[in-house]
């Protein structure tokens, strides 16, 4: 079993909240997500056996929803909304900008694994579009939007986090 | 510059969305708007609650009725309507808001989560009691952290003042209201489709009947309304439903907010009511960016049909904007300008609806991967003749025939689109490109030169 003690309570503790016990999978698979980056196949059989339900149930779900990464994504993940309104305000140049700076394609995780790219549907913020959503479980960055965003502010954003992460891991060298 | 525009610039300046009938929007964003202390000193919040507490239910729905307050999530069903269909029965039954905003183009239940969830909490509470129901879940789409945040924290104060929770303010009436987060599907907007999300299942929409009213969460009678819908709930009972009612038409009551974006001047959420026009509400919110000349407008979320520049003075109710061969939707206004190419903007749409699409129904699934990849064929130049008839074609095949009103949502764009700029689509053709960027970019003139090449 290799849930953390931290993720097993907080789903005992929802237990109250729903008439049966397969509501708990969506918070559970979350919570995975939020702790490990992404759900292995691993992780969705310790699901399955915790909350008693087939795997074929739990894989479903996993793949059902586009927020649960199934493979390993790099530690800071942009996520940049692609739909019609961030569109019409030079989203796709600011896809351009982010491929150029980082080396990588719309899709690709960059070779040091620091950077994954992604393009996401709308995500309700199309009056300061364009946006772009951020996930760093490394940085502690959960769901953040960085709206009204510009090339250079793109910019800047990865360049301040390749620093931080190049940083934290020459802590974790000198440590070894 | 009119007057109104320079107001609309001042407060913009201000940070401040438009004020014209602020049910919501009062003090959406004052410092602490979302704040249990704020909301019962300023905006007289859970006075509502207490007032209700002494009354019939049978009475509160009325009220409702009468408000001809009409779901703000994108159907316009009358809300009092759907209370009163409620099941009778002993059931347990269960309240759901409808948080998960995902129709493109819609961004102010993410306004009304993060700067008003004392309004939700309230209009949630006085609709439990009105349906004799005791447990309460507000569905959140998995990417809204922040809003998620603020809502747990006004949660926990509405426990403390004893809002919520067992006997609710010295009655006999409990409520337990829970967040449930998604995880990232359009379609657990539908509301069957968030049942089955709730249950921790995937979202796939539900056969209907059984409606939720009969069969919902868990199989128990449900009650789902928009966050907006329910924001509003306090102030009808607060003022009165026929001052909700006189705001409105005569078969829609009150303000809405409507969410503006693409090439306008000011993008923004504004709340007016549900008299003014197209015309009028892109003139409020600064016009169309940089000076550029209107094109198009999408009225009502990426699910509506696409109103030409010339199709604007039409009023933003529903059934008006439904006599316009359109939809009011979730009252998000897309500005398109000159430079927009309508095939491009069409064939961003679809690739959305292929991509969410959730594919139970063949029609459905099948359809909505065809037109996406018909109009990007066309857009890049690989379309033929006989691809804008098929257009039309698998539209017809989709529309009325699926679980969900999902491939109908799908046929809104394309058919309009196809039927409004039929001659940028035989550009397309005719050039094997795009005209838009054969001439190195948006061309505000393209429309004129091409014409030569006919
Ligand atoms: C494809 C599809 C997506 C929808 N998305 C949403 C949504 O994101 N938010 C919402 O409130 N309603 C959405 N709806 C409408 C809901 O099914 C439902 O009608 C609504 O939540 C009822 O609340 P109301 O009566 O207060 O509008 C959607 C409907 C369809 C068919
Ligand atoms: S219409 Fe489309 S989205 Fe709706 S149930 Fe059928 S396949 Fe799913
Ligand atoms: S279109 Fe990008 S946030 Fe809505």
């Amino acid at each position: 079993m290799e849930l953390s003690e931290q993720i097993k309570n907080m789903i005992y503790e929802m237990k109250e909240q729903f008439l049966s016990d397969e509501a708990l999978l969506i918070p559970l698979l979350r919570a995975i997500q939020e702790e490990k980056g992404y759900i292995s196949f691993n992780t969705m059989k310790d699901a399955a056996l915790f909350l008693n339900l087939p795997l074929k149930r739990v894989r479903e779900v996993a793949t059902f929803y586009t927020m649960f990464n199934k493979t390993p994504v790099g530690k800071v993940h942009l996520q940049i909304c692609s739909n019609i309104s961030c569109w019409l305000r030079g989203a796709d140049h600011l896809v351009h900008c982010a491929e150029k700076r980082l080396g990588i394609k719309l899709g690709e995780t960059t070779f040091d694994k620091h950077f994954t790219l992604s393009s996401v549907e709308c995500l309700a913020a199309c009056g300061t579009a364009p946006v772009m959503q951020v996930n760093s479980s490394e940085l502690t960055i959960h769901e953040e939007y960085y709206e009204e965003l510009t090339e250079s502010k793109l910019i800047e954003l990865i360049d301040k986090w390749a620093k931080k992460l190049n940083e934290l891991n020459e802590l974790k060298q000198r440590e070894k | 510059m009119g007057e109104e525009v320079k107001r609309v610039k001042r407060i913009k300046a201000e940070g401040k969305v438009v004020m014209d009938y602020s049910i919501l929007t009062k003090f959406i964003y004052e410092k602490d708007s979302h704040t249990i202390d704020f909301y019962r000193e300023k905006s007289s919040g859970y006075k509502a609650l207490s007032k209700v507490l002494t009354m019939n239910p049978e009475t509160i729905i009325d009220e409702v009725k009468k408000s001809n307050l009409r779901g703000r999530g994108g159907a316009g069903f009358p809300t009092g309507i759907k209370w009163s269909l409620r099941s009778k029965d002993n059931r347990p039954k269960y309240l759901v808001c409808n948080g998960d905003e995902g129709e493109p183009g819609t961004f102010k239940d993410r306004l009304l989560l993060s700067r008003l969830p004392h309004n939700l909490i309230e209009g949630m509470i006085i609709a439990a009691y009105a349906l004799s129901t005791h447990i309460g879940y507000v569905y959140l789409r998995g990417e809204f952290a922040k809003e998620y945040r603020v809502l747990e924290a006004a949660i926990k104060e509405a426990y403390a003042a004893r809002f919520l929770g067992k006997d609710i303010l010295g009655s006999s009436f409990s409520f337990d209201l829970y967040l449930y987060r998604g995880a990232g599907a359009y379609i657990c907007g539908e509301e069957t489709g968030l049942l089955n999300s709730l249950e921790g299942k995937s979202g796939r929409p539900r056969i209907k009947p059984p409606y939720p009213a009969q069969f919902g969460v868990f199989g128990m009678p449900t009650c789902v309304n928009n966050v907006e819908t329910f924001a509003v709930v306090p102030w009808i009972i607060r003022e009165g439903a026929e001052a909700f009612a006189n705001i409105g038409t005569e078969k829609s009551g009150g303000s809405r907010l409507f969410s503006v974006s693409g090439h306008i001047t000011h993008p923004g959420v504004y709340e007016l009511p549900l008299t003014v026009t197209l015309r009028e509400l892109i003139d409020k919110c600064g016009g169309v960016r940089d000076g550029k000349k209107l094109k198009a407008v999408i009225p009502g979320g990426a699910s509506s049909a696409i109103l030409t520049h010339q199709e604007i003075d039409v009023a933003m109710d529903f059934d008006s904007l439904v006599k316009a061969g359109t939809m009011a939707g979730s009252g998000a206004v897309i500005v398109l300008d000159e430079t927009v190419c309508i095939v491009e903007a069409a064939s961003i749409i679809l690739k959305f609806f292929e991509h969410e699409s959730c594919g139970q129904c063949s029609q459905c699934r099948e359809g909505s991967h065809w037109l996406a990849r018909i109009f990007h064929r066309i857009e890049r130049g690989e379309g033929t003749t006989s691809d804008l008839n098929l257009i039309p074609e698998i539209c017809s095949n989709m529309a009325g025939q699926t679980i969900c009103a999902f491939a109908d949502a799908v046929t809104g764009p394309a058919l309009s689109a196809i039927k409004k700029f039929k001659k940028e689509f035989e550009e397309h053709v005719f050039l094997k490109g795009c005209p838009f960027k054969i001439n190195n970019g948006p061309n505000p003139n393209g429309e004129k030169e091409l014409s030569n090449v006919f």
